[in-house]
């Protein structure tokens, strides 16, 4: 399914580095993504996943490195206009007044509003299609403090769905959701990148998030470890490098891995 | 037109109308109660005792007017700092940052006539004092994360200590012979209402507002947090300077105006939420109207539940806020351990 070497990255990431405070977080990352395609970003807690999406939306700055969106450096982007372009979905959302949910879905139609930002009827209906794209039309007039986390969640990919981007960026988009919502929201960001959108999507939930991936990239400590098709970058060796833990993968009917982690695998050896 | 928009139509014309008998019943009420119907009278300049009309106009309605200025001031700063703070216990007072504009305004008073600043200078300095603490808060604060409630608190105390004793320590160091009124400024009281002061809160006020209402929409997306809303496309530095200076310029001209009244920022706005929702591009004006509206009533009760004798607004004001803010703070903890 992913696009042909010819195809322009639509959002490219070249040696990349990136300190926190005295730690490095990102060490040399390389990482493009072309249109129609979704990637899947794995690897250890503290591997960098979730820096590396927060460079590709400009939540902070790179030490070292380029990063280009549609082939345009992302710093020549104004926030509103990288808004349109690239959407992001958080882990979660600090939430200290009680906005209903379809509030924060409009939220998403920031970039594309006016100075003194009324949405117009047409904003109303795109809110309405992404809340329906997730499944949540029917929670619109809930208070969002109200909701369980997995209908946070979804509200959270509604209000990027809302952003119409060309690139979304998922932070562990499935953590909270029970297996319907799980299958219900890959299923959405798969439809998206057939349309011709891109995705990046940090899971720990591999089996699942790589069926719906048409590559996963395995970082570890800063760096990508592993990438190409799930069937070879999900194999133990690379589990045990990355993960340190010995697992068992085996092969569905369809040829996809299905990994299942035994136990922590005795001293780490080298990536 | 949408929905919304009527919805929010109506609600703002409500409030203007509660706004209107509040302004009636100040009007009518005091020492010597004049019916509504003379007061109508009064102000349309209908035929009206001239004693009368004099209570009317140029006793009530200065009085009244200050405290609409100080009220709405106030009420749309404390909505201005809970959203940027991300925390419904902010208000100017509680913030420290009313002492701050305090401590700018007893500077000039006190020392300002050593070099030729009169009270005209005084807004303007308190307005410096403001900006000052609020940028320091700020700082405190750091860049990222929503100010904890204990840290809120914290800074808040230790800036309202400093600003009261700096304020104490000036006014007994310059000698002010209206030390007692240096007291009732520590209160708060609407008691200076001449016109020029009026006139300075009211221009300060729609100054504020300006800044405040073409930035109401971002600031929706900052109570989500500052990186979730530069990602949807708000630039969060600029809401961020603008809306300080805004609220820095209502919180200094009321303080110049009126001195610490506290709480009147944390009770509308909190009132109001519960009322219109969260949506800051109706919070704001509704928080104008109502908070014009609750210091009126509340001048009215100080100026009449005893009779003969005046209380300082800021005692009532601050007997109805001391113990919802208790109330919210111990939510607002439940909440922080709970998650």
């Amino acid at each position: 399914m992913s696009a042909g070497p010819a195809a322009d990255p639509a959002l490219e990431l070249r040696g990349v580095e990136v300190a926190l405070g005295r730690r490095r977080v990102l060490r040399g990352l390389d990482l493009a993504l072309r249109e129609e395609e979704v990637v899947l970003l794995a690897g250890s807690n503290g591997a960098g996943k979730t820096t590396a999406l927060r460079v590709a939306s400009r939540s902070i700055e790179v030490t070292r490195g380029e990063v280009e969106l549609g082939g345009r450096p992302l710093a020549a982007y104004s926030r509103a206009e990288l808004a349109r372009a690239l959407a992001v979905v958080p882990q979660e959302t600090s939430l200290a007044f009680a906005f209903r949910v379809e509030e924060v879905v409009l939220m998403g139609r920031t970039p594309h509003l006016g100075t003194f930002g009324f949405e117009s009827q047409r904003d109303v209906e795109i809110a309405h299609r992404a809340m329906r794209t997730v499944g949540i039309e029917a929670l619109a007039q809930r208070p969002m403090n109200q909701l369980s986390g997995g209908e946070r969640q979804l509200a959270l990919v509604a209000r990027a769905l809302a952003q119409e981007p060309r690139v979304l960026l998922l932070d562990e988009p499935t953590a909270h959701l029970d297996l319907r919502h799980r299958v219900a929201l890959l299923s959405v960001v798969r439809a998206f990148a057939d349309a011709g959108g891109c995705v990046l999507m940090v899971s720990h939930d591999l089996t699942l998030a790589a069926r719906h991936s048409d590559r996963v990239v395995l970082l570890a400590e800063g760096r990508v470890a592993a990438e190409g098709p799930a069937v070879q970058v999900l194999v133990p060796e690379h589990l045990r490098a990355v993960f340190g833990v010995d697992a068992e993968v085996v092969e569905d009917a369809g040829g996809m891995p299905i990994v299942l982690p035994r136990r922590s695998a005795s001293p780490r050896s080298g990536v | 037109m949408r929905p919304t928009l009527v919805r929010w139509t109506g609600v703002l014309v409500v409030l203007v109308i509660v706004l209107a008998l509040a302004l009636g019943l100040a009007l009518a009420s005091g020492p010597s109660a004049i019916a509504l119907s003379q007061v109508l009278a009064a102000l349309s300049g209908g035929e009206v005792e001239p004693a009368t009309a004099d209570i009317v106009l140029r006793v009530r309605l200065p009085r009244a007017a200050l405290a609409m200025g100080v009220g709405a001031s106030l009420s749309v700063s404390g909505v201005l700092f809970q959203a940027l703070l991300r925390n419904p216990l902010a208000d100017p007072y509680v913030l420290g940052v009313s002492g701050g504009a305090a401590l700018g305004g007893i500077v000039v008073l006190s020392l300002g006539a050593g070099v030729g600043l009169g009270y005209q200078a005084v807004p303007p300095a308190a307005f410096v004092g403001a900006v000052a603490t609020a940028v320091l808060l700020f700082a405190v604060a750091g860049g990222r994360g929503r100010l904890s409630a204990t840290h809120l608190l914290l800074t808040g105390v230790v800036f309202n200590a400093f600003a009261s004793a700096a304020i104490v320590f000036l006014a007994s160091l310059s000698g002010l012979s209206e030390g007692a009124s240096i007291f009732l400024w520590l209160i708060g009281n609407l008691s200076a209402a001449r016109v020029d002061v009026v006139g300075w809160v009211v221009a300060f006020l729609f100054l504020g507002l300006a800044c405040a209402m073409p930035l109401a929409r971002g600031l929706n997306l900052l109570t989500l947090g500052e990186e979730s809303a530069q990602q949807l496309g708000v630039d969060v530095e600029k809401h961020k300077r603008v809306l300080l200076g805004g609220t820095s310029l209502m919180v200094g001209a009321a303080v110049a105006a009126a001195g610490l009244i506290g709480f009147v920022g944390l009770i509308v706005p909190h009132g109001l939420r519960l009322m219109v929702g969260p949506d800051h591009r109706l919070l704001i004006p509704s928080s104008a109207l109502a908070g014009a509206a609750f210091l009126v009533v509340c001048d009215t009760a100080a100026r009449t539940l005893f009779d003969g004798r005046e209380l300082p607004v800021g005692a009532i004001t601050a007997l109805v806020g001391g113990p919802l803010f208790l109330w919210l703070l111990r939510r607002d903890l439940r909440q922080s351990f709970a998650s």
